[in-house]
Formats: structure tokens, C-alpha cells, sequence
């Protein structure tokens, strides 16, 4: 991991959004104290953590795979935190028990206290190993994939139940994603890592509308990337002219990234680009044509209402609603984000 | 309403269909025979005859064999010894796979190598080697009879050589064991403020404990039984550097069947005993016992 600088605000809902190896769960594991970086520090609540042992960081941790102790009931589970207090500290056997039996119904397993994690459906089990990390009173949760094993409709019942729990507690949280549908529903802030490095600290809103790099235009969402060329303040494609702003741009090859709902299919005569439809399908919203832009070498999907789709095989001008532009550094990087339109 | 009815040629001519992979059934008699017989002849016959030969003259010599001090010395003697050498490994083997299944570090394999040493060399050279290293000639030999200590054709050398032989058990039961669980419920452990020690005694601990009695039980049946390495450093002193079967071995050599036997039959009682438990453990704790892709 390299340049890594984040602060998170008391009681927000963070997501660390990126692909696979990106450094995400990484972050997380240092910021539990799990790993120790190279260098660099980590502050909680402005004091310096980076020496202090996981044990004295008062985190909640829920682990990709729950990390449940299978030889412990789920009562013992969720009190373990409470009964390995050194003996000054440590809460009376009844308080525990109190402790542990306001957790079961605050994450509804009311009952199954007595169970083995291997009797739990991963649902069940998820719930138990949040309730584990919430009974040390921790100072943040972080989770790490929390709904990564589990089934589509499962997860995104848990979803919305995280969101509640998120809103009741009030904890700060940061969780682990490789989902990026799940990273703008549930968190107030996203982190996009790629190799390490943060590509962009934003609300959903600001990731969706002004993505700073090419990876996040991508990672986040759909995206077309159309090589183009900047001369004299104009954005070409194929010899016809964008219209982009190109203010304070960099001369010379750049990428213009835009998603397929911001593309339509313009009035004749007009239009940014130009396309041969390929295939037609009709959908409850309209007509979903597939279309080969000329001189880009991949096609694309675009939604229209009926009265406007063009015939198979014909020629359709398309206008872009909105686009990003980055222009290619010395190295050949597109980097630096433009407005676009 | 929809019928869907599928025939198969083979079922309505009556065929009679084998799986590829099942052999006749006079090649499945024949293998099972084969099988039982060798077993009968090689181990069950010379165990029955341990026991029969043990009793051949009624159950008083039997019992009179045990009155014998030297025979009481040697028992007292092995029991010593696995009482030493066992818990020794015991120690070491969960430091040993500790470290090898939890942490990466360089010399890591060669370490792995270093614990199955003792399953690769003979005994024999073994126990020789220890002679060469303590013996009155030996490396240390002559500091430490300066000092006083005597090593060699004593009991603490009967102890290390057994420590020695007995060396990987544990360590070899728990190593794989513990990969397969990796680390992550110990980190869990560690984040909700538990101490290392902590961790170890109530999470690593409880779940390894099946795993680490097996091997304990194999460790203890090897350390009461073993020969070779102990036979070279022991010196055969009756009722001092006897163990029970290097006792055995004196007693038969000087043509007393039946007290050679009556000790023996307590090594064969401590092998069935072990088996017995260890059987019933894959049985009721397989799952806890799993992970071992490398059994020896």
C-alpha cells in the first residue's frame, strides 16, 4: 500500500471499494492492528495507534468467514470478549449474561444462544459474529466482505439490517467490498482502492458524477472509453468532432469515458457520433439497441423509446448527455480529470 | 398434465448391470482372504502367542514374574521415562507446530525436515549417536565426568534417546491440523482483547485437543516401547538401565519364557489399549482429527 491517507469522520459509514488484491482488506487489517504498516501511523480519535497492540485497540472485527469459535455456544461467542477482561475490568458472570442476551435480541436470534455455530445458517452466523465484535463496546466495527459468502437474497436482506444497525449504534464503521453495488447503497463515503493506492474518497453521488480516474469510471458502474484526440481546445473521434469542454486540458491523446444511459440516439443531422445498429431487442421501456460505433472497435447498448429506434442495419447519429475526459500524461497514464460535459 | 416416460433397452430385457469398477465376486473373496490371513498370521498369531506363552504355566508364575525386583525396577524404570519424554514432546511439539502452521519464517521446511528425522534414522544409530556425543569417549564425555554427571549407561540417556525416537509424534499430528485451521478465530480472539496466552489456552487449545491426545497416546506407546535407541545408551544394568523391553528381551535370552512373556504381555495390553483409544477417537472425533493429508 502506498500514500494511503484517510480520515474518517466519528459515526460515518465507510465502504473500501476495489477489486481483488487492491490492498482493501489490508487496510482494514491495519487499521484493526492486525498488520502493522511499514510506515506511516494510524490515529484514533487524533491519538496515535500504530503502536498499540490489537488487543488495547477496542475494535470490532467481523472476519470474512465470521472466524466464529466452533467449540463455543453462540452465547459464549458473543460473551468471549467479556470473560477474557483481566479479572479488574471483567463483568460479573450475571452482567455478562444480561450482556449477551440483550445482543441475541438485538440481532433477533433470541434462543439460540445454546446453539453450536455449525446448527447456524450463514445468515445466523453473520449475525452472531456482529454481535461478538458489538459486545466489547468497540471504539469502531470494521467487516471485512460481510456478506461476501453469503446468497443473493440473504445478503441483501442484510443489507438493509446493517444500515439500521449502522443508525442505532452509531458506531463508526468501515467495511470491505469488492461489490460496488453494495458499497453505494449502504455506505455514507467511498473509498475506491486499486493496487494499493486510493483512486478517489467520495460519496456515492461524487463517485457516480465526478469520477477522478479512469478506474473509478470503470470500477463504478458500466463505462465506454473511446480513444480520442485533443488539438486546438477540440475533442476528436474518428475525424468528427466531441463537443467537450476541454478547458485547461493537456494537448494530445486523451479518453473520453461516458455510461451507455448517457448515451441516445440524437435528431438527425446532429449528434456527436455515428453508428450502425446491429441488433434490435424490444424491453418493457422501449427498444435496446446493440450499435458498432464507427472506428471504435467494440460495441455498445443503448436505450431508446420506440418513436426514435432506427431499423436494423441502419445508420443512427447518437449525442452524448454526459462524458468524462482525461487526457494521457508524459507517461501515457490518463490521469488527470477533466470536467467533460 | 404432462407424462414423460423414459425406457432403458437394458431394464426391460432384464439385464443384469455392474458397475465397471466392481470386480467378480470370486476376485473380491479371494482379495478379503488374502488380506485376512496375512494379518492372522503376522499379527495376530504372534500376539495370541504372547499372551498364551505368558500363561503357559497358570496364572501364579504369571504373577510371580512381577515379584521379581528387577522386573518392578524396569517398569518403574519405563514409566519414568515416558513420564519424562512425553510431556518433553508434548512441549515441543506444540511449539514446534505452532510456529510452523501459524507463522512463515525462513527455514521453515528445513525445520519439517529436522522433525522427521528420527522417523528416517534408525534407532540403533540414534542411541549410537548419543554415546558418540556423551559417552566416556565422546564429544562431552570427559567434561561431564569431570563434573560429575553421567549420561551414558544412565537413565537420563535412556531418557533423551527415547526423547529423541519420539520426537515427531506430536508434532506430526498437529502441524497439518493446524495449518488447516490457519489463524483467523485466534485473530478474532485477539481483536475482542483476549492475550496471547489467553488465546492459546482457550481457542487454539480446545481446538486441537483431539488432535494433540492422539498423538500423545502414539508418542507414550512408542516411548514404553521402544528398543533399539535405548538398548545402546542403557548398559543393561539390571534393576537400574533396564527398561520393560530391554528386561524382556534379558529374561528371554536367558530361556524364561514366562516372565519374558508376562512383561511383554504388558506391552502388548499398552499397544491394544492405545489402538483401542485410538480408533475410538477417529471414530467419535473425526472431524477434529482431520487435516491430516500427510499422515506418516
Amino acid at each position: 500500500m502506498r500514500d494511503v491517507s484517510l480520515d474518517i469522520q466519528p459515526g460515518e459509514l465507510v465502504a473500501l471499494l476495489g477489486p481483488s488484491g487492491s490492498g482493501k482488506t489490508t487496510l482494514l487489517r491495519v487499521i484493526a492492528g492486525l498488520n502493522s504498516p511499514d510506515r506511516g501511523r494510524v490515529l484514533f480519535d487524533g491519538e496515535n495507534a500504530t503502536n498499540l497492540p490489537v488487543q488495547d485497540r477496542h475494535v470490532g472485527m467481523v472476519f470474512q468467514n465470521y472466524a466464529l469459535f466452533k467449540h463455543m455456544t453462540v452465547a459464549d461467542n458473543i460473551g468471549y470478549g467479556l470473560r477474557v477482561r483481566p479479572r479488574r475490568t471483567r463483568p460479573s458472570r450475571a452482567a455478562i449474561k444480561a450482556r449477551v442476551t440483550e445482543l441475541l435480541q438485538f440481532v433477533q436470534l433470541d434462543g439460540l444462544g445454546g446453539r453450536y455455530p455449525a446448527q447456524l445458517s450463514g445468515g445466523q452466523r453473520q449475525r452472531v459474529a456482529l454481535a461478538r465484535a458489538l459486545a466489547i463496546e468497540p471504539r469502531v466495527l470494521l467487516l471485512d466482505e460481510p456478506f461476501g459468502a453469503l446468497d443473493a437474497r440473504v445478503r441483501k436482506d442484510l443489507r438493509r439490517w446493517l444500515r439500521d444497525i449502522h443508525k442505532q449504534t452509531g458506531l463508526t464503521t468501515v467495511f470491505v467490498t469488492h461489490d460496488q453495488d453494495e458499497a453505494m447503497e449502504l455506505a455514507d463515503r467511498v473509498v475506491v482502492l486499486n493496487e494499493g493506492r486510493i483512486e478517489q474518497i467520495g460519496t456515492p453521488e461524487e463517485l457516480y458524477d465526478r469520477p477522478a480516474s479512469p478506474f473509478v469510471i470503470s470500477f463504478v458502474g458500466e463505462a465506454v472509453a473511446l480513444p480520442v484526440t485533443i488539438a486546438d481546445g477540440h475533442v476528436t473521434f474518428g475525424g468528427r468532432e466531441l463537443h467537450i469542454d476541454t478547458h485547461g486540458l493537456r494537448s494530445g491523446p486523451a479518453r473520453v469515458f461516458f455510461r451507455p444511459a448517457d448515451i441516445a440516439v440524437a435528431a438527425e443531422g446532429s449528434g456527436d457520433l455515428e453508428g450502425r445498429v446491429e441488433s434490435l431487442r424490444r424491453t418493457p421501456a422501449g427498444v435496446r439497441a446493440t450499435i458498432a460505433i464507427d472506428g471504435y472497435d467494440q460495441t455498445l447498448e443503448i436505450d431508446s423509446p420506440l418513436e426514435r429506434s432506427a431499423s436494423l442495419g441502419g445508420r443512427v447519429p447518437l449525442s452524448l448527455a454526459k462524458a468524462r475526459i482525461f487526457p494521457a500524461d508524459e507517461n501515457g497514464d490518463y490521469v488527470n480529470a477533466g470536467d467533460g460535459i | 398434465m404432462s407424462e414423460i416416460a423414459v425406457t432403458s433397452s437394458g431394464s426391460r430385457r432384464g439385464v443384469n448391470f455392474r458397475p465397471v469398477t466392481q470386480d467378480s465376486s470370486f476376485a473380491r473373496y479371494a482379495l478379503i482372504a488374502t488380506a485376512v490371513l496375512f494379518l492372522a498370521i503376522f499379527l495376530l498369531a504372534p500376539l495370541a502367542i504372547v499372551f498364551v506363552e505368558a500363561f503357559s504355566k497358570g496364572i501364579g508364575p504369571f504373577l510371580t514374574a512381577f515379584d521379581d525386583p528387577d522386573a518392578r525396577a524396569a517398569i518403574r524404570l519405563t514409566l519414568l521415562v515416558a513420564a519424562i519424554a512425553v510431556p518433553a514432546n508434548l512441549v515441543f511439539g506444540l511449539a514446534a507446530s505452532w510456529s510452523i502452521a501459524k507463522f512463515s519464517f525462513p527455514g521453515k521446511s528445513v525445520l519439517i525436515t529436522l522433525i522427521d528425522l528420527p522417523f528416517s534414522v534408525s534407532p540403533v544409530v540414534a542411541g549410537l549417536v548419543y554415546v558418540l556425543v556423551f559417552g566416556g569417549q565422546g564429544l562431552f564425555g570427559p567434561w561431564l565426568a569431570a563434573h560429575g554427571v553421567q549420561i551414558i549407561f544412565a537413565v537420563p540417556g535412556i531418557v533423551l534417546a527415547t526423547i529423541f525416537v519420539t520426537f515427531p509424534f506430536v508434532a506430526r499430528e498437529l502441524i497439518p491440523l493446524m495449518e488447516e485451521q490457519g489463524k483467523i478465530e485466534e485473530e478474532a480472539a485477539l481483536t475482542l482483547g483476549a492475550s496471547g496466552f489467553k488465546t492459546f489456552l482457550t481457542v487454539t487449545l480446545p481446538n486441537i485437543k483431539w488432535g494433540l491426545l492422539y498423538g500423545v497416546l502414539l508418542c507414550n506407546a512408542r516411548a514404553m516401547g521402544e528398543f533399539g535407541a535405548v538398548s545402546v545408551v542403557s548398559g543393561h544394568i539390571r534393576g537400574l538401565t533396564n527398561t520393560i523391553p530391554l528386561q524382556v528381551e534379558i529374561l528371554y535370552n536367558e530361556y524364561n519364557n514366562v516372565a519374558a512373556f508376562a512383561l511383554a504381555v504388558l506391552l502388548a495390553g499398552l499397544a491394544l489399549v492405545t489402538l483401542g483409544l485410538k480408533t475410538f477417537l477417529e471414530w467419535r472425533h473425526a472431524d477434529a482429527l482431520s487435516g491430516r493429508a500427510r499422515r506418516h
